[in-house]
């Protein structure tokens, strides 16, 4: 029954392995980098996807790690990014100043409905969620002398990041600011879930009548949870507001807050990545479908969510790693064996 | 004052109707279908359709979008909506989402995406005074409709054998499957029920509320907080909520028109500080 | 008084009409082996959610080494000392074993809200939940997704949980219920050896375990206390047997 000598050792990597990134993941964030050199003309398209990419990422820090369903997480998107649009449109044009901004703005909005959104069932957190982001819709677009209303928010001028690179037409900077962005808070946000508090997070998730039985009280670590998520997704908003250099008023819009649930269910939640892979496929099927139906699309969004659900959306998200292994596999394969006949 | 409080109240008996079948799925059945709405859209379009393509009179045009929603009601609930009955939340979520996104797109493929217009006839024009307030005729006739409504459904689910059977289905499907109940026909049923009521207040509602392909994700919220402010022990707190909600919206809209807007998410939120489980919670 | 490490006075909780807890008075002194049993439906899982604060009780107090605890939420008494397990698995299905003693811990020694390090990066702490987990013979599986191991080692796990808070009362529901033999020996072995300080609270159904553990038995019948008294005084306790006999048990 006595453990051998080497677990303790073996425990404490396997406990502490997820807060290290694996070499596959360099990989994919220098091939992201790289995309400024391969795809120069693609540039604003993955500037978006890298913005998206961290709302989704925000999403997935409430609900994959802390099963939180939100129906109104683009309120936060659209706090941040008027907050850093006003910043930006008022002579404070330094990115990063505007970022920080941004995310206190959005920080400050979701620990004070946080309260409001944890008190009940998960019916309450839906109505809540839902009503918190229809009331600051309602708002941006009655204050329209501070918003800009439903003509957006124009006259927003962005100084140089960190007062070296400008912000081109072509997009250069603008992805490598957002990318660096995403980065940085995707390596926060890794070291917070594999953390004690993101563990005591799942197990809430997973047993809240357990989780108290081991004297764990979920109230605080949900509030810092929702809290943080809302930061995220305040960051997400700024960028956009930066980048694009405007702020309409459909950034609260609620289908901003579907579309970001359909796309960390792409890609799946709970394990960080999900967001990051379901934003690029997402954008890309976006783009190929708008251009075949462009007023419909809804429809098509509408479709893959149920299609989704119909067909299980974990068993997708399994399924996809599966295939991607496959391929890596038979890249090798044909690496190993250059010339030889098929496998 | 008093048309104001008759306004909020034919505002509010309008909600009832219209949100009454999803205080039944979800705080009854605890099936989160935010799908709703688009039973009211079906209900308001067929109304509108038969109205002003047919000619067909706006007494008939009631039933028939009451009875258009609840064959829509049911054949879906028979091929989709059951299947996601013991799913998650979240499952629920997404799929009655995408049931929403997809109706808008049709709905707005096929009529266009303009306003419907009901005309009223002429019968349910004008105004009567009472009370020393002038009233809309129409008002008047939503506020008599809307409460025979509310009535029967309140003697269908207390006073019948089915009711009960919808309570003990709801409470214990297992064991009340045990009971020799018909637990898929009874969910069946009701699914059908509430839809109908929601695609008559879609009609009733067409003139008063607007009905355009967006009306299922405008008036999602007002659902949600009927119910959650309601509770889920049955339709009497959504009654309440309901008229709670009608009231508090169209007074603050005229006293208060800077926000107006605000005061039911003010509601929402000073129900849930005093009573998280809604008005009427189970007791536990 | 602090002698008691458990102990209420008059506990009556009621569901609608039904009186699931009837005026009990429970004392456990510190260091007891304590079995309460009774036949089905006796209460018995009603007053443990009455002792972990999962239920409120509508009347009578409850102390805890002679703080009274009765208004204090179940994650507060956790860290006053008291530790459960569940008649049935409450675990986290998609958690690793190592992962839910190793947050056992972390939680008891209050870093369970630390938000940058790794969880494996204090050494002591992982160590112990190695060491707990040995105890439980659960290493080699200490690795896997807690939903797909076997039901035996789900049981084992539920009662290492509970270890790792390092309680100093620890309340047993039916440990050993749906456990094959072997294991269920496992069990009493890891039992015996916890250190005699902690107060050992037995709920169960099996008998043989009952008396082969406990020094005193408390019995209950409809949610009231029967009797009580050593276990060889319950052993020829005349009235203890026809109440079993009477379930037709």
């Amino acid at each position: 029954m006595t453990a051998p000598a080497s677990a303790p050792l073996s425990a404490r990597s396997a406990l502490s392995r997820g807060a290290v990134p694996p070499l596959l993941e360099w990989a994919a964030w220098a091939a992201a980098v790289a995309c400024v050199f391969v795809l120069p003309s693609k540039l604003l398209l993955l500037n978006e996807i890298a913005i998206l990419a961290l709302f989704a990422l925000s999403l997935d820090l409430i609900l994959g790690y802390a099963g939180i369903v939100s129906l109104g997480h683009g309120a936060f998107f659209g706090v941040g990014a008027y907050a850093a649009g006003l910043l930006a449109k008022h002579g404070f044009g330094d990115p990063v100043t505007g970022l920080f901004a941004a995310a206190g703005a959005a920080a400050l909005v979701g620990f004070v409905t946080s309260f409001l959104v944890l008190r009940g069932s998960d019916l309450t957190k839906l109505m809540v969620t839902l009503g918190v982001a229809m009331m600051l819709f309602e708002a941006a677009n009655r204050l329209d002398w501070i918003t800009g209303g439903a003509d957006g928010l124009q006259g927003v001028v962005m100084k140089p990041v960190l007062g070296l690179w400008d912000f081109d037409l072509f997009g250069r900077t603008a992805y490598l600011y957002s990318l660096g962005t995403l980065f940085i808070l995707f390596m926060l946000a890794r070291r917070i879930v594999h953390s004690p508090f993101g563990l005591s997070l799942r197990a809430v998730k997973g047993n809240a009548l357990r989780a108290g039985a081991l004297g764990i009280v979920p109230g605080r670590r949900l509030v810092a949870i929702y809290t943080l998520s809302a930061a995220y997704a305040g960051v997400a908003g700024g960028l956009t507001a930066q980048t694009t250099q405007f702020v309409s008023l459909d950034v609260l819009d609620f289908t901003r807050s579907a579309d970001v649930l359909l796309v960390l269910v792409i890609g799946g939640a709970g394990n960080l990545y999900g967001g990051l892979v379901g934003a690029g496929i997402f954008r890309l099927m976006q783009t190929w479908l708008s251009g075949i139906t462009p007023q419909y699309w809804q429809f098509w969004i509408g479709l893959l969510l149920v299609v989704i659900v119909l067909v299980g959306h974990e068993r997708l998200t399994r399924g996809l790693p599966r295939l991607a292994a496959a391929a890596l596999r038979r890249l090798r394969g044909k690496a190993d064996a250059p010339g030889s006949t098929r496998p | 004052m008093v048309t104001i409080l008759f306004d909020g109240i034919a505002y509010g008996m309008l909600l009832f109707v219209l949100a009454c079948g999803l205080s039944v799925t979800l705080g009854l059945m605890n099936f989160v279908n935010l799908a709703h709405g688009v039973f009211a859209l079906v209900g308001g379009y067929v109304a509108s359709w038969l109205m002003n393509r047919h000619g067909v009179s706006f007494f008939l045009c009631l039933p028939a979008a009451f009875l258009a929603a609840a064959a829509v009601g049911a054949v879906s609930e028979r091929l989709l909506f059951r299947r996601l009955y013991a799913s998650s939340h979240l499952d629920q979520v997404l799929f009655t989402i995408g049931i929403v996104f997809m109706s808008i797109a049709a709905v707005e493929y096929v009529m266009g995406p303009q306003q419907q217009r009901i005309v009223l006839p002429p019968e349910l024009r004008g105004r009567v005074e009472i009370l020393g307030g002038s009233i809309g005729v129409y008002r008047l006739f939503i506020v008599a409709l809307c409460g025979v409504v509310a009535l029967a459904l309140q003697y269908l689910l207390i006073g019948t054998r089915f009711g009960s059977r919808l309570r003990a289905a709801v409470d214990d499907a297992r064991t009340a499957r045990g009971l020799g109940i018909e637990v898929n026909t009874v969910f069946a049923i009701t699914f059908a029920v509430g839809s109908g009521l929601a695609g008559l207040g879609g009609a009733l509602g067409a003139d008063v509320l607007g009905m355009d392909p967006h009306f299922p994700i405008k008036f999602l919220v007002y659902f949600l907080i009927v119910v959650g402010v309601g509770g889920t022990t049955g339709i009497a707190g959504a009654f309440v909520a309901s008229l709670l909600l009608g009231i508090a919206d169209i007074a603050g809209k005229y006293y208060v028109p800077e926000v107006g807007a605000f005061i039911i998410y003010a509601v929402m939120v000073a129900v849930l500080i005093v009573r998280p489980q809604g008005l009427f919670a189970r007791a536990r | 008084m602090t002698d008691f490490a458990l102990r209420t006075t008059a506990l009556v909780r009621r569901f609608g009409g039904l009186v699931a807890t009837d005026r009990v008075s429970l004392e456990v002194a510190r260091g007891a082996r304590h079995a309460i049993i009774g036949p089905n439906g006796a209460g018995k899982t009603t007053l443990v959610n009455l002792l972990t604060g999962v239920l409120k009780p509508d009347e009578g107090r409850i102390l805890l080494a002679g703080e009274d605890v009765t208004d204090l939420p179940a994650p507060a008494r956790v860290r006053r000392g008291l530790a459960r397990t569940f008649q049935i698995n409450q675990l986290f299905p998609a958690l690793t074993p190592l992962e839910t003693v190793a947050l056992a811990v972390s939680e008891r020694e209050g870093h369970g809200g630390d938000w940058f390090r790794a969880a494996g990066s204090r050494a002591a702490e992982v160590d112990e939940a190695v060491e707990i987990l040995g105890r439980f013979g659960l290493v080699s599986v200490m690795n896997e997704r807690t939903a797909v191991l076997p039901y035996g080692k789900q049981r084992l796990l539920e009662i290492a949980a509970a270890i790792a808070c390092r309680p100093r009362v620890l309340l047993l529901d039916e440990p050993a219920a749906g456990v094959p033999e072997e294991e269920r020996r496992d069990i009493l072995a890891i039992l015996a050896a916890l250190p005699a300080d902690v107060t050992i609270v037995l709920i169960e159904h099996d008998m043989d375990l009952v008396f082969s553990f406990a020094e005193r038995i408390t019995v209950m019948v409809d949610g009231a206390i029967f009797t009580e008294g050593t276990a060889a005084e319950i052993a020829r306790d005349p009235g203890v047997r026809a109440v079993y006999l009477g379930e037709g048990d």
